[in-house]
């Protein structure tokens, strides 16, 4: 330490404080002398945002319980008094409500520029684990929270979404009764649901938003290029394409910052309601078990989710395969083993797997938002297919593949889904079936067969030395 | 110095008992949190049995009432409602009420009910738990010609027919519940209770 010429013994209140905690030790390890790499584009904006958000959320929160009554007489009419009768409360309760939704479209935008670079690949496996745990605690929570105004649509969509357990054979309506604590959504549950959403779940969530910084800050951040800046140091040992964290992205970010709180407050004071996404009409008219609302759709966040379990005919199946459809994420790193971590230097079939997969991901919110008619129904089914021949794909172009093996995986994958159509197959819907089986098939020609015809589909670019810009 | 004689056996095995009591105490300690989120005594005792006069009911109607937070529905069927029982048999998933835990055993019948003329039923779809609407009308245009009334849910587009057993190939795989039931006099059930026999009528 002494033989650094930086590093100056301090006196005064901070070196007082730095021989009893390692304040400025922090300070340099995560903000001053964390390097970056210098060529963070747009989609790194997306990790600072969404710690923004969560402050936004707490805070509004803590607020929010000064004034709500987690009772099932009083939730409801205490919602409207924070809305009506507390001073500002309209204000707090919308940046509460706007800042769930937010919360969802900022995370999906990082998860997606994680595999959009790659930075998810070794030696990032666990942040991206750490990520996929915040993603699920963060899904508990949003479910949780939804339950609290006890509306009509909270009511009833935590009435299926619990129910989605009591599918499960032999111990499911044992698990349904101890989730709840009645025998029906009752006051107990809503209790405990606003134990979980304000102590339980914000709990965890910030103790793994430390776990997911700390790994990152471990091994240091990728960057659009996927190229370690750590290979390449100067001779005091700093990445030579390496800038200090602070003050180059914090005052980056804090553009970020300014653009994203325009959008965030142009929600919260002209449309908070988001079009009837992000607060649904039912959910003004208090609860009622007796009458349950037209059509039950989930907050869109969940609604990709949910098409994949509606396009099951099976009930415990289905919660299996939108269970999956989340698990199935925490493996990439071990599906995607292809040494080339951007996509600025992967081939075109990766390029289109992953255009294609975000295709279908959006699709199927969209879907999971209407009645469920037979169209949509099986629509479902296909871009659920499409969504799960993704994770097969990740694996399958890890490395360029021989062309009888390319061909044989092809025929084998679209013989397994066109033994499916044939076995249910209706002359009624006999349109739908074969032209929605053209989706999946079309998608595995062009990332499987097409590059073994022409080769350069398939083949992915010299990555260069050092980052590009 | 202080590693001679290190007494290995000795201390894999006061490793292993420490953990064995540490673990036991905490199992001990979660057992109590885990079960208090069962439903409490009074979430137990709550749901006294509900009493209904069938005078009320006029033919064809369907009124609901609430029994343990849950709607239960009565029906005075018509003549037609009843015809129509039987013509579907081959349009449903159950039709002679099999699954024991759907009915008491004085409702396994065609009729599912111990008067053909009033079914009980819970009215919560036993898919996901919504409350299917009612569409009495035979031949429903919405519904097909070979409608004999009954019940739509919104949510998932389960089908019952008039004595609230589910149609093939639904969301739903099981017919609506019959809760236990009985008569108190002619024209008073009492829902919520029964003997084993399910009363007189």
């Amino acid at each position: 330490m002494a033989s650094n010429p930086d590093e100056k013994i301090q006196g005064g209140f901070l070196g007082w404080v730095d021989a009893r905690f390692p304040l400025s030790q922090m300070w340099n390890d995560h903000l001053a002398k964390y390097y970056a790499p210098k060529n963070f584009n747009f989609w790194y904006f997306f990790g600072s945002l969404a710690l923004l958000v969560l402050v936004i959320q707490i805070v509004t929160g803590i607020v929010l319980t000064m004034f709500y009554k987690p009772d099932a007489e009083l939730a409801f009419a205490s919602v409207e008094y924070i809305m009506r009768d507390v001073e500002w409360g309209w204000l707090i309760r919308y940046m509460h409500s706007t800042g769930a939704s937010m919360f969802f479209v900022v995370v999906y935008l990082h998860m997606f520029r994680a595999l959009l670079y790659g930075s998810y690949k070794k030696p990032r496996e666990l942040i991206w684990i750490f990520g996929m745990l915040i993603y699920v605690v963060l899904m508990a929570e949003a479910f949780a929270g939804y339950l609290l105004p006890w509306g009509q649509m909270s009511y009833w969509g935590a009435q299926v979404i619990v129910n989605l357990f009591q599918t499960i054979p032999y111990i499911g309506p044992e698990l349904v009764t101890w989730i709840r604590g009645d025998f029906l959504l009752s006051d107990a549950t809503l209790n405990r649901f606003f134990a979980l959403h304000v102590v339980a779940l914000p709990l965890v969530l910030i103790l793994l938003v430390a776990a997911h910084i700390i790994a990152l800050h471990e091994v240091g951040s990728n960057n659009p290029d996927g190229v370690e800046i750590k290979a390449n140091k100067d001779e005091n040992g700093i990445p030579k394409d390496g800038i200090p964290f602070h003050p180059y992205y914090t005052v980056k970010d804090i553009v970020g910052v300014g653009v994203f709180l325009i959008v965030f407050f142009a929600i919260v004071f002209f449309a908070p309601e988001g079009g009837g996404y992000f607060l649904k009409p039912d959910n003004f008219i208090p609860s009622d078990p007796l009458v349950t609302p037209e059509l039950i759709p989930p907050v869109w966040y969940f609604t990709s989710m949910y098409s994949v379990l509606r396009s099951v005919p099976d009930p415990f199946l289905g919660v299996v395969a939108m269970g999956a459809a989340v698990v199935i994420l925490f493996v990439i790193p071990w599906l995607d083993r292809n040494p080339v971590k951007s996509m600025r230097y992967r081939s075109f079939a990766a390029k289109f797997n992953l255009a294609v997969f975000v295709i279908a991901f959006v699709i199927l919110g969209w879907l999971g938002l209407q009645q469920a008619t037979t169209a949509v129904s099986d629509m479902s089914l296909r871009f659920s297919q499409v969504y799960f021949l993704f994770f097969f794909l990740l694996w399958f172009l890890s490395r360029e593949r021989s062309a009888w093996f390319s061909i044989l995986a092809f025929l084998v994958l679209v013989a397994i889904y066109t033994f499916y159509d044939v076995a249910r197959f209706d002359a009624d819907d006999a349109a739908l079936i074969m032209w929605g089986w053209l989706i999946p098939t079309v998608y595995l020609f062009v990332t499987m067969v097409a590059p073994v015809f022409a080769r350069g589909l398939g083949r992915d670019r010299p990555v260069p030395q050092r980052v590009t810009s | 110095m202080a590693n001679q004689g290190v007494n290995r056996g000795r201390r894999r095995f006061l490793v292993a008992a420490t953990s064995v009591v540490g673990g036991a105490g905490v199992a001990a300690v979660a057992a109590p949190m885990l079960a208090s989120l069962q439903p409490s005594a009074r979430a137990q005792a709550a749901g006294a049995p509900v009493e209904v006069d069938l005078r009320e009911i006029d033919e064809g109607q369907r009124i609901s009432v609430e029994w343990r937070g849950q709607p239960i529905w009565v029906v005075r069927r018509t003549e037609e409602m009843l015809e129509g029982l039987s013509k579907i048999t081959d349009r449903l998933r159950d039709p002679d009420s099999e699954v024991e835990d759907q009915q008491p055993p004085y409702a396994q019948n065609e009729h599912r009910s111990i008067d053909p003329e009033f079914l009980v039923v819970v009215g919560i779809c036993t898919h996901l738990g919504c409350s299917p609407s009612y569409r009495p009308e035979i031949g429903d245009p919405e519904m097909g010609s070979a409608w004999q009334g009954g019940w739509l849910c919104g949510c998932h587009g389960s089908r019952f027919d008039m004595a609230g057993r589910v149609y093939a190939n639904m969301p739903a795989a099981t017919n609506l519940v019959v809760p236990p039931y009985k008569y108190l006099t002619d024209d008073v059930i009492l829902v919520g209770e029964d003997d084993e026999e399910g009363g007189t009528v």
